[in-house]
């Protein structure tokens, strides 16, 4: 069965587990076995941007030494096998440029969404 | 009845913050009466959806005492549609996300409930009719 996931919702409660919870679900069930692509839209596709860093958080004495790599861990999914397709509108709206992107994420444009959702069997909409 | 299927929903929200959890029990309440067979992956806060230690209080601004006020707590919602599945002899999985679980101190669900992981969303939605996602926003 493949299962398209969909993420659009950005950075959700991404300082707080060193992720993005839904790019850590899908590695986690690809390791399961399961069958999955992944869609990025709206603000999401930032997840994709290798450029961003958000390392250096301190409170009082306390240092977070591992945080979010959100552009290693949409690496790390498309070694593992799983496609992950950007919105190119979306992208283009927020200036980034393809080549702002992980290497392996492959812009799709919008038009092309509905044909991406048809060659699934489940569309999870995250 | 329609034909018996076999839904999944996977679900972030906590309880008390947002309509989303209302609208997940109100359509499991349905599906269940419908004679549907349910899985629920419970993921980040709505691993407190079930919580135990949930407590009504009373509402000053209503004027009514907690048993007045007839407070609604999910983990009460939830159990009655396990009541419900149960008498109609279908299945009612509610699976909570282990490692939210724990990140949380959420350790205390009503009973039925299970601790799991991802791959147990894998494998309900295998063998499952269809999946809705209800996720944070």
């Amino acid at each position: 069965m493949k299962i398209l996931n969909i993420i659009e919702a950005a950075y959700r409660g991404t300082i707080e587990e060193q992720d993005d919870t839904i790019l850590w679900l899908t590695t986690i069930m690809k390791g399961a076995g399961g069958d999955f692509t992944v869609l990025v839209r709206g603000n999401a596709i930032n997840h994709c941007v290798t450029s961003q860093d958000c390392s250096g958080l301190s409170f009082g004495g306390w240092e977070q030494m591992q945080p979010p790599r959100l552009a290693s861990d949409t690496a790390t999914l498309i070694d593992k096998g799983v496609e992950i397709h950007y919105v190119a509108e979306d992208a283009a709206e927020r200036g980034l440029r393809p080549g702002d992107m992980v290497p392996g994420v492959k812009p799709i444009s919008r038009d092309a969404v509905a044909d991406l959702c048809n060659a699934h069997d489940q569309v999870w909409h995250w | 009845m329609a034909e018996r299927k076999t839904l999944t929903f996977a679900v972030m929200d906590p309880p008390f913050e947002t309509a989303r959890s209302t609208t997940l029990l109100r359509l499991l309440d349905i599906a269940v009466r419908r004679g549907h067979n349910i899985n629920v992956f419970a993921y980040e806060g709505a691993v407190y959806l079930p919580f135990a230690l949930q407590k009504a209080h009373p509402n000053p601004a209503h004027g009514r005492n907690a048993e007045e006020e007839n407070h609604v707590l999910t983990k009460d919602l939830i159990a009655a549609v396990m009541a419900t599945a149960e008498r109609a002899g279908t299945k009612f999985d509610w699976v909570n996300c282990g490692m939210c679980v724990d990140e949380r101190g959420a350790d205390q669900a009503i009973p039925g409930v299970r601790r799991g992981s991802p791959a147990d969303l894998l494998k309900m939605a295998q063998e499952s009719d269809n999946t809705l996602v209800i996720g944070t926003r």
